[in-house]
């Protein structure tokens, strides 16, 4: 007997996909092979699905604007704040981030001088593609750049 | 011949469960005849950790109390909070949080249907419902910056205001939904195999859901009319005097089957499309949160002494959390109910006499979520005892003194 949903299934089958095939149309046999080809560019990723307006990705940290306030480090959630003492200033280790941007709510930020508003040191960029074999890379920590010169 | 009974252990860790629980079993035939459900392997202490930090950060970590649920938890913390503080969140911020909760809700039953599909073997109808699904799961990501775990309450308001797009976007939504819930209906409802299928299957009677203290739309489909929207009112939903969808309502009579759970969670998401298109053309102007500055928050939080308690309606059933300040600036005790803990009472009666095809459908017709449920752990003696904190105290310090002379010698 055929029913509502078997015509709605056939007319799927006639319809272009909906999935949006990320990062190539079919998955490769040898994955580290086809990064060296899009690295030679015979290979075109796809896209990923747009993200809208407002999108909470990674977050940006500028130390210039930095007051060393402390506020983002007392509401963080997930501990991803360190305070450096030596510094003043803050390290983000994005590993630990939930992505909640409360420290970006928080931020005071710094206003330099010839500006009318201070502009926040935290930031939230629209880069979620954040996959890493170390946690602890230079990609997934965000310092102020003497910081490792100085070892701290 | 005498029937030999056999005895199959489902769990903690399953290929069929998708989170941690142990089912036991004992079948003959086809035929269960004993059953027992054994829970307790997902507690991570969250109300502890809860207990230890501020409440900004409480609020955020009761997010991740619930998988899917990332709304629920939240609201009835801050609804709790609010209460204890004596503060109100501003009219614009308790219009905007019932629509981020009326999303979440139909999120949430789009999901159910897809497992219930799936459970039943028909994996067709879950892709074709889940793609539904990526509809409001986009107006979640545009509304709040996220798909899930939307961070976006606060104690006193909401952090993100509702622009002039976003309604536009809204009502697109409801449009589609509208029209999704139609063809719903006619595949699911309207469909012979599929009433087949769950007519009957996992039936709790009226008085036997009373005797069970089952929550939320488990108990709206045995025809208990309980709502938390309805029977303590809260925010935005006070105006919009929302009714529990009850099958009676419906189709005339309430038998409390999977066949009826799938009918109210499907109205009930055309229930959630009406709730959230009151409040966007009654939303009000003004400012969003009540105490802008969280440091000023945090403080007001420190000088309060008080206890509240809050609820909210998940889409699972009703989320209960008690809180309590006392000096500190986050909660001093803090203890949450989750739906799925009363739910999963239903499991072992319905069990009973049930076919070995049916526990899937019996499993996930309550749509449990474990992750939920764990409160506390218990330590037990062989014959059943439990054991006391200083108890266990007493023998850890027993071994450290052990180990410290086995290490000396």
């Amino acid at each position: 007997m055929p029913t509502k949903a078997m015509f709605l299934f056939l007319k799927q089958l006639v319809e272009k996909p909906f999935t949006n095939p990320f990062p190539v149309k079919h998955a490769p046999k040898n994955v580290t092979a086809l990064i060296e080809k899009v690295q030679k560019g015979e290979v075109q990723i796809n896209p990923p699905v747009s993200i809208p307006e407002g999108f909470r990705g990674k977050l940006k940290y500028n130390p210039e604007r930095c007051i060393g306030c402390r506020l983002c480090i007392t509401v963080c959630p997930a501990d991803a704040m360190e305070w450096i003492p030596e510094l003043k200033k803050i390290r983000h280790y994005v590993s630990r981030c939930m992505f909640c941007a409360l420290c970006v709510d928080v931020c005071p930020g710094k206003k330099l001088p010839g500006e009318d508003k201070p502009v926040k040191a935290l930031s939230m960029s629209d880069e979620f593609l954040l996959a890493d074999y170390d946690k602890y890379s230079d990609n997934l920590i965000e310092e102020p750049p003497e910081a490792k010169e100085m070892g701290v | 011949m005498p029937k030999t009974a056999y005895y199959i252990p489902v769990g903690p860790i399953h290929p069929a469960l998708k989170e941690p629980i142990r089912v036991e079993a004992e079948i003959e035939g086809e035929k269960v005849v004993k059953v027992d459900v054994k829970r307790g392997f997902a507690h991570r202490g969250i109300e502890y950790m809860g207990m230890k930090r501020n409440a900004i950060q409480t609020l955020y970590l009761s997010e991740r109390i619930c998988g899917i649920c990332s709304i629920s938890h939240p609201y009835a913390f801050v609804v709790a909070a609010e209460k204890a503080l004596g503060i109100e969140a501003p009219p614009r911020a308790q219009y905007i949080r019932p629509i981020i909760a009326e999303l979440e809700r139909i999120h949430s039953h789009l999901l159910w249907l897809g497992v219930i599909a799936h459970e039943m073997g028909f994996d067709s109808l879950l892709f074709w419902i889940w793609k539904g699904r990526e509809k409001v799961l986009d107006i979640l990501e545009l509304l709040t910056g996220n798909r899930i775990n939307y961070s976006v309450f606060m104690i006193g308001g909401v952090r993100r205001d509702l622009k002039e797009s976003h309604i536009k976007a809204l009502k697109d939504m409801i449009t589609y939904y509208w029209e999704f819930t139609e063809k719903m209906k006619e595949i699911m409802l309207s469909d012979p195999v599929y009433k087949a299928r769950t007519r009957g299957v996992a039936q709790l009677s009226k008085e036997l859901a009373l005797k069970l203290n089952v929550v939320g739309p488990t108990a709206r489909a045995a025809g208990l009319r309980m709502d938390i929207r309805q029977d303590m009112p809260y925010d935005a939903y006070a105006d919009i005097d929302v009714r529990a969808v009850v099958p009676q309502d419906i189709v005339g009579e309430a038998r409390g089957d999977a066949y009826d759970i799938t009918m109210v969670r499907i109205y009930e998401i055309e229930q959630s499309l009406d709730i959230i298109e009151y409040c966007v053309d009654n939303l009000p102007e003004g400012k969003i949160l009540a105490i802008p500055n969280y440091v000023a928050l945090l403080a007001k939080i420190r000088r309060t002494k008080g206890e509240a308690i809050g609820a909210h309606e998940a889409p699972r059933g009703e989320v209960v959390h008690y809180l309590k300040f006392d000096g500190r600036d986050g909660p001093s005790v803090w203890k949450v109910i989750a739906p799925s803990y009363n739910n999963i009472n239903s499991w072992a009666p319905l069990l009973l006499g049930a076919e070995v095809a049916d526990i899937p459908i019996v499993v996930a017709y309550i749509d449990p979520c474990m992750c939920c449920n764990d409160r506390v752990a218990l330590l037990k003696t062989p014959e059943g005892k439990v054991l006391g904190y200083e108890y266990i105290h007493k023998k850890a310090v027993e071994k450290t003194k052990r180990i410290e002379r086995e290490v000396k010698k």
